[in-house]
């Protein structure tokens, strides 16, 4: 490798980073703005914070996105892992083409598509719109990201270790449980963290499929942001944005010693 | 593997041993559920509301509840349901087709799309082979601050650009201050946002399928190429972008395929003079009510990206049978 080849290298990740990261950290900053006017500095203030908190109707859109997002996260995860199993492990039954179109397309399908189909097939069944009807869209949505996290774990999987178990006369729902799913728990932790935070950021099929009274965050930020940028909206962003960042702080810190464990576990298993 | 897990696996044997017919049929009973859960569930919530979509987008408008008739139906016995199903018709394409509104915004929607495509890999492909090219030890810190902004959502950091590149937002004020221009950019509720804000929101998109085919090359390869005289822009086109083309591929359509239908960068950035077939739908659907366009936009969406979509699943189960 030549000298001007690594200057160019650093050069293009200090660019890149630099744009993925400047906008995020400009809108942190400007929400300590003391000053109304979003972009001109007008001295350092927590007070958006304060009436952030006094503002009933972006507590309770918080609370709502919150519950959609944990019950949807949860059910999307176990969805998910069934999805990533079916997909490596059954590589031969009916419609398996079928299937695997339907977990890939979502990743892709645009969010107004999706989002007007969800609402259409409620109506035709009769649902009334609200919170059942988001969290049933957003587990449709995120088990296919779920799915897709923890088939790559899956392919990686050293399938040798079930055989053993097998063999040794453990029954597969058994082995599944004891070790399996031992392995790929990272693979599902940050699976569940990603639908997590999917559902949490979802504006567009959230619109379609939620009725009265279950207003999300993303919904309500997005109804203020159309009126004008305001420094309270930076400041929700800013808390939304902590509160990601330190879920997935602790959850890579989590998985790492998890991974750091089953590696000396292995080792270990090689010695004796 | 675990200790406990030896144990418990070797414990279990001697049950094995007299394993009756009972527990095996219930055990394969097991293995179809794994199939059968999440089959239905994907049937159920996302292909029947698409043959629902296909259904209303032949029906006709109706100040009714739902707003769109007729309402299929078994309430007046089968031969009510046929007299029902010839009320369907193909008003709303012809309608679609007819007016030069839909018709420039499908356009518009797929240059646009195309376009911002060709900006993200541009700007991705140096990032992701910085990357992959950086010290080991780097790199999983590199890549965690590629996917981080992913996970932050993204309606805030399309929110964010609007504080950027409003007339006297900071952008402006840093080349007004700079003495760069002497009048305000007027950037924001042009394409030109809308291409900014499409490469910033699908950046990481693009970035990690590269980095995944940028990091399993053989970089003898090029060392080789070096040895033999061969100057490293030619190097490149002739070996690493070619080695690359998977990645290349699988990011161009995780990134235009959601493009084409995108509605929050369009609505925030594009404003009311630029036009996209996502915020058409969207604009149909809420402020029109008008269930049985939406869904015929929403078909003809579909129809256009459904090559590649099938593109992509076909990326991406070649990589699923390399990786295996």
């Amino acid at each position: 490798m030549n000298a001007t080849w690594s200057r160019f290298n650093l050069t293009s990740i200090v660019l890149g980073f630099a744009f993925l990261y400047l906008p995020i950290v400009l809108l942190v900053v400007f929400s300590f703005n003391e000053s109304k006017l979003v972009t001109v500095w007008g001295g350092f203030s927590t007070k958006w914070y304060v009436s952030l908190f006094h503002n009933q109707g972006l507590m309770d859109a918080t609370w709502v996105t919150a519950r959609v997002a944990v019950i949807s996260a949860t059910v999307a995860t176990v969805l998910g892992t069934l999805a990533a199993l079916t997909l490596t492990r059954y590589t031969r039954f009916k419609g398996r083409m079928l299937f695997s179109g339907m977990v890939f397309a979502p990743l892709v399908m645009p969010e107004v598509i999706t989002g007007l189909s969800l609402l259409l097939l409620f109506v035709a069944v009769g649902l009334d719109r609200g919170f059942l009807t988001v969290t049933l869209a957003h587990i449709t949505l995120t088990m296919c990201f779920v799915a897709v996290v923890v088939q790559s774990r899956l392919i990686t999987f050293d399938r040798s270790l079930e055989e053993a178990a097998m063999d040794l006369g453990a029954p597969p729902v058994k082995t599944f449980f004891q070790i399996t799913l031992p392995v790929i728990m990272p693979a599902i932790v940050s699976g569940w963290m990603l639908a997590f935070t999917l559902s949490l950021d979802d504006l567009v099929i959230a619109s379609f499929t939620s009725g009265p009274g279950a207003t999300t965050l993303p919904m309500k930020i997005y109804s203020q942001v159309r009126l004008g940028v305001t420094p309270e909206i930076n400041a929700a962003c800013t808390i939304l944005i902590a509160v990601v960042a330190v879920g997935v702080i602790i959850a890579s810190l989590a998985n790492k010693r998890r991974e750091v464990q089953r590696q000396r576990d292995e080792q270990a298993a090689q010695r004796g | 593997m675990s200790n406990a897990a030896v144990t418990a696996a070797a414990s279990s044997r001697a049950a094995a041993a007299g394993k009756s017919a009972l527990t095996r049929l219930g055990e394969a009973f097991v293995g179809r559920l794994v199939i059968i859960i999440p089959y239905l569930w994907l049937v159920f919530f996302f292909l029947i509301p698409f043959v629902i979509v296909f259904k209303i987008s032949l029906s006709q408008t109706a100040i009714a509840i739902p707003p769109y008739t007729p309402v299929l139906g078994f309430g007046d016995g089968l031969s009510g349901f046929f007299a029902q199903l010839k009320q369907l018709s193909m008003d709303n394409y012809t309608w679609l087709t007819q007016d030069a509104l839909y018709v420039n915004a499908y356009v518009t929607s797929v240059i646009v799309a195309a376009i911002s495509t060709v900006l993200t890999l541009l700007v991705g492909y140096p990032i992701a082979y910085g990357m992959a090219r950086a010290p080991a030890t780097l790199r999983p810190i590199l890549l965690m601050l590629v996917i981080l902004p992913f996970w932050t959502s993204f309606l805030i950091r399309v929110y964010a650009w609007i504080g950027i590149l409003k007339p006297e937002g900071l952008l402006n004020q840093l080349l007004l201050a700079t003495g760069v221009i002497s009048q305000p950019l007027i950037i924001l509720n042009t394409y030109t946002a809308i291409f900014i804000g499409i490469v910033y929101s699908y950046l990481p998109f693009m970035v990690l399928p590269l980095y995944s085919a940028l990091e399993k090359m053989d970089y003898s390869l090029i060392e080789a190429a070096k040895d033999l005289g061969c100057p490293p822009t030619s190097a490149f086109w002739k070996i690493t972008f070619p080695l690359s083309l998977p990645g290349v591929i699988a990011g161009c359509l995780l990134v235009f395929i959601p493009a084409v239908g995108e509605f929050v960068i369009p609505d925030l950035l594009g404003g009311s003079q630029t036009l996209m077939i996502g915020k058409t739908l969207w604009n149909e659907f809420f402020a029109n009510r008008d269930w049985p366009v939406s869904s015929a936009v929403a078909v003809i969406l579909l129809l256009l990206l459904i090559v590649p979509i099938m593109l992509f699943q076909r990326a991406q189960a070649r990589a699923q049978e390399q990786d295996r």
